[in-house]
């Protein structure tokens, strides 16, 4: 029973880190129209700067405040590439972002060599009703949550995340009202970009990171995303957790390498259902 | 306030607007007639900033609001939130000055934009334009699948606000019984060229305006 906790527990915090990556994607999807698959990478960047500002002797809280900076500007340079072309449609952008993710492979082997990288997060561990979990774990699932009430207060709120649900509601409307799109759009890439960084400084202590850790974060994100339909953040995060806990779960019970095939599997069924549900409401509508 | 010369505007190959010239004076109310697709909605997006022209120019004086046709509301937020942004450009973010005006939108304040009749969406329309404090107004299609009595309710509210406040407008319509009621002056746009001008009184007794937008006949 407390293995299971435990399983339960690590898979929560699993499942927030995904949360985050998946997050990322729905606000850029929501606002942009843009499928962006160097999500991952924001997140692989973040992980290798607080792995080096760390071991460069830069103390905690600083380090990773600046490797989520960086990971924001990543998600900038990379909405510059994707939507900075008057005209650029979503389909185009999709592949500009993952020239992007490959582009940023050249520039992370340069920088930090293939190697896996890893960071120091909090030490130790607590015991919950029997179950022992990494205190870097519970950590996650805090950040995560308070995370996700931040986006919920910004975008339902704030004056300029209205300004942002207004481009994704009615990009066109947003025109004639003098918002400037294009810059909610690369406001989003930013953000996802922030996002993306804070999941990967909260994974880099928990799971070694390298330059292509990004496919399996990405993977995962893009899992979550698609259950929300990529524009439902709490569907998204209700996902993540599920497949977090899934994957955490396989592994625990004896079929670790199959955690990434557990998140596809999951994937594949929830856009068959999709798909076949949206299919029988476009038959009752005709 | 509204100077239009010479205006070319094309969307790939097709020409939408072909070397339009057009005038609003300050405080002055002026119709813009013509059926689907002259080219009535180009020379809005154009007015308003949306289009680029290919040739001649368009210069506004003051601030320029659109009502875009078919309302174009932000559906998922509140007619608060629709109206708040109405003001980006203006940094107004109360709408406690539209609901001076409309006292009907601070009832429907919380409720989605997306599920109003097409009346109210019209009014949301209208309170979020003037939330940018407008010198010019440009209405494209007002009337557009309106009840009557609910197109004569926001006509007279254009009314007032051109009498009390001196707004210009550019009211570009296909009901030419509500344009001539309203304007004194009239452009009448088809193909996307203009194909005559002049005083609401002097078109009306045009027997080819009276044919195409009268049906026939002059009230």
């Amino acid at each position: 029973m407390s293995a299971f906790l435990t399983y339960l527990l690590n898979g929560l915090a699993v499942g927030c880190a995904i949360a985050l990556i998946a997050s990322g994607l729905v606000v850029i999807h929501r606002v942009t129209g843009v499928v962006n698959f160097a999500q991952g990478t924001f997140a692989v960047v973040a992980g290798l700067c607080v792995s080096s500002l760390l071991g460069l002797g830069i103390p905690h809280g600083v380090s990773e405040l600046a490797a989520v900076t960086v990971a924001a500007f990543a998600g900038l340079l990379a909405g510059v590439a994707a939507i900075g072309r008057r005209g650029t449609t979503p389909l185009s952008s999709l592949i500009v972002t993952l020239g992007v993710g490959v582009l940023a492979y050249a520039v992370e082997i340069v920088l930090w060599g293939d190697q896996p990288r890893s960071a120091p997060g909090l030490a130790g561990s607590v015991t919950l009703a029997g179950a022992r979990v990494q205190t870097q774990h519970l950590l996650v699932i805090g950040v995560t949550a308070a995370t996700f009430v931040l986006l919920a207060l910004f975008f339902g709120r704030t004056y300029l995340g209205k300004a942002l649900t207004a481009c994704a509601s009615n990009p066109y409307a947003a025109r004639v009202v003098g918002i400037d799109v294009r810059r909610m759009g690369l406001l989003a890439f930013a953000l996802g970009g922030l996002l993306g960084g804070l999941a990967g400084v909260l994974v880099t202590p928990l799971r070694p990171i390298s330059f292509d850790t990004d496919v399996t974060l990405i993977v995962n994100g893009f899992a979550a995303a698609v259950f929300g339909a990529l524009t439902r953040p709490v569907v998204t995060l209700a996902g993540a957790l599920l497949l977090g806990v899934a994957e955490t779960m396989a592994a625990g019970y004896g079929y670790g390498s199959h955690q990434l095939e557990v998140a596809l599997g999951l994937m594949i069924v929830v856009m068959i259902v999709q798909a076949s549900r949206r299919s029988t409401l476009s038959q009752e509508v005709t | 306030m509204i100077d239009v010369q010479d205006l070319v505007v094309s969307y790939g190959t097709a020409t939408a607007l072909e070397h339009v010239t057009l005038t609003v004076a300050e405080g002055e109310m002026v119709a813009l007639l013509g059926p689907n697709g002259a080219g009535k909605s180009t020379l809005a997006g154009a007015l308003a900033g949306l289009l680029e022209p290919a040739s001649g120019t368009v210069r506004v004086r003051g601030r320029l609001a659109l009502i875009p046709e078919g309302r174009q509301l932000f559906p998922d937020l509140s007619v608060a939130d629709n109206l708040a942004l109405g003001g980006w450009r203006s940094g107004r973010r109360d709408p406690a000055l539209v609901y001076d005006l409309l006292p009907r939108l601070a009832e429907l304040a919380g409720r989605k934009a997306g599920v109003l009749s097409g009346g109210e969406q019209q009014m949301v329309a209208f309170g979020r334009a003037m939330m940018s404090e407008p010198d010019a107004l440009v209405v494209d299609e007002l009337s557009l699948g309106l009840a009557p009595n609910v197109t004569a309710d926001l006509a007279a509210h254009l009314a007032e606000l051109n009498r009390s406040r001196g707004l210009t407008v550019l009211l570009i319509e296909q009901n030419a019984r509500l344009a001539f009621d309203l304007c004194d002056r009239a452009y009448v746009l088809e193909s996307g060229r203009l194909v005559t001008e002049g005083p609401c009184a002097e078109l009306a007794g045009d027997p080819r305006v009276a044919s195409a937008y009268l049906g026939g006949a002059i009230s």
